[in-house]
């Protein structure tokens, strides 16, 4: 084992979540996003966009979060882009993909993110001391009963997020009937 | 080789975000926008999940998921919205979507 495995190690990482990995899935994302943000065909972005949230799961398994991991992959991979693949199949892109992709903005556009990349750089290296090298191993075997204790409650008592969890279902419901009523034919 | 550490997923989170807000801004295809707006609210589930890994408690991780469901909804509206439409003008470009501009 060579002293850089060590010292992974004694910070608190686990053996297998090596820096190769990391750097594999971060790599990963950020070259599929800006697929997605590039692509002239809206199929391929959302196949890029796809490939970006798998990545983007695996880095969630190597945070020790296997249950956020799951609804990334269940929820977003699996219906958000089934939703947004649909709606690319029902608009008309053989047009939208020949004209021009990009407004005529652009340069402004860019310079607000650049400015946006420069705050976040600043504060990334100003912060740094901030946090700490060492992070607090988290239990992954009970990593979602302790999600659904926080969420359902424990024994009979509400948790912590039990309100919230409510208040996402009445969420989900307007946006249920939203989409339903947008869709209709007559508005 | 350094040790993976927090600021290494904020560094990658900022990457996201960024690249997220150049399409939402440029993009003229309102499909792409919103999936620019998806790619940023994957940048903010990432900070959410390294912090809560940082901190050693779940609260980052019970707020991914309702980010989570935030977004699934967002997603829904907006994609119902999209479709109405187009219904009406024939046209997913952003520059023509105008009606309610003074």
């Amino acid at each position: 084992m060579n002293p850089a495995m060590n010292s992974a190690l004694n910070s608190g990482m686990a053996p297998v979540a090596t820096p190769w990995f990391f750097y594999a899935l971060a790599g990963l994302a950020v070259a599929s996003g800006v697929a997605v943000i590039t692509r002239r065909n809206a199929v391929h972005s959302a196949l890029a966009l796809i490939v970006t949230l798998l990545s983007v799961a695996g880095l969630y398994l190597m945070l020790y979060a296997p249950f956020v991991a799951g609804v990334q992959i269940i929820v977003y991979a699996g219906g958000i882009m089934v939703l947004f693949l649909f709606v690319i199949m029902l608009v008309n892109i053989e047009r939208s993909s020949k004209d021009r992709q990009f407004n005529r903005m652009w340069p402004v556009g860019l310079a607000a993110a650049c400015a946006l990349l420069a705050l976040f750089t600043s504060v990334i290296v100003k912060g740094k001391a901030l946090f700490p090298d060492r992070m607090i191993p988290l239990a992954e075997g009970s990593n979602t009963q302790e999600i659904a204790k926080a969420l359902y409650g424990d024994a009979g008592r509400m948790g912590e997020y039990t309100f919230a969890f409510e208040i996402a279902s009445l969420l989900l419901l307007v946006a249920i009937l939203g989409a339903v009523i947008m869709t209709k034919k007559k508005i | 080789m350094v040790p993976i550490t927090t600021l290494h997923y904020l560094v990658v989170a900022a990457a996201l975000f960024v690249l997220g807000m150049i399409g939402v801004l440029t993009r003229r295809n309102v499909v792409i926008v919103l999936m620019s707006i998806e790619l940023i609210l994957n940048a903010v589930n990432l900070n959410l999940v390294a912090f809560s890994r940082m901190w050693g408690n779940l609260h980052g991780q019970l707020f991914a998921i309702f980010i989570v469901v935030d977004a699934a909804a967002e997603a829904a509206v907006g994609l119902g919205i999209l479709i109405a439409f187009f219904r009406n003008k024939e046209t997913i470009n952003v520059d023509e979507i105008d009606l309610l501009k003074w």
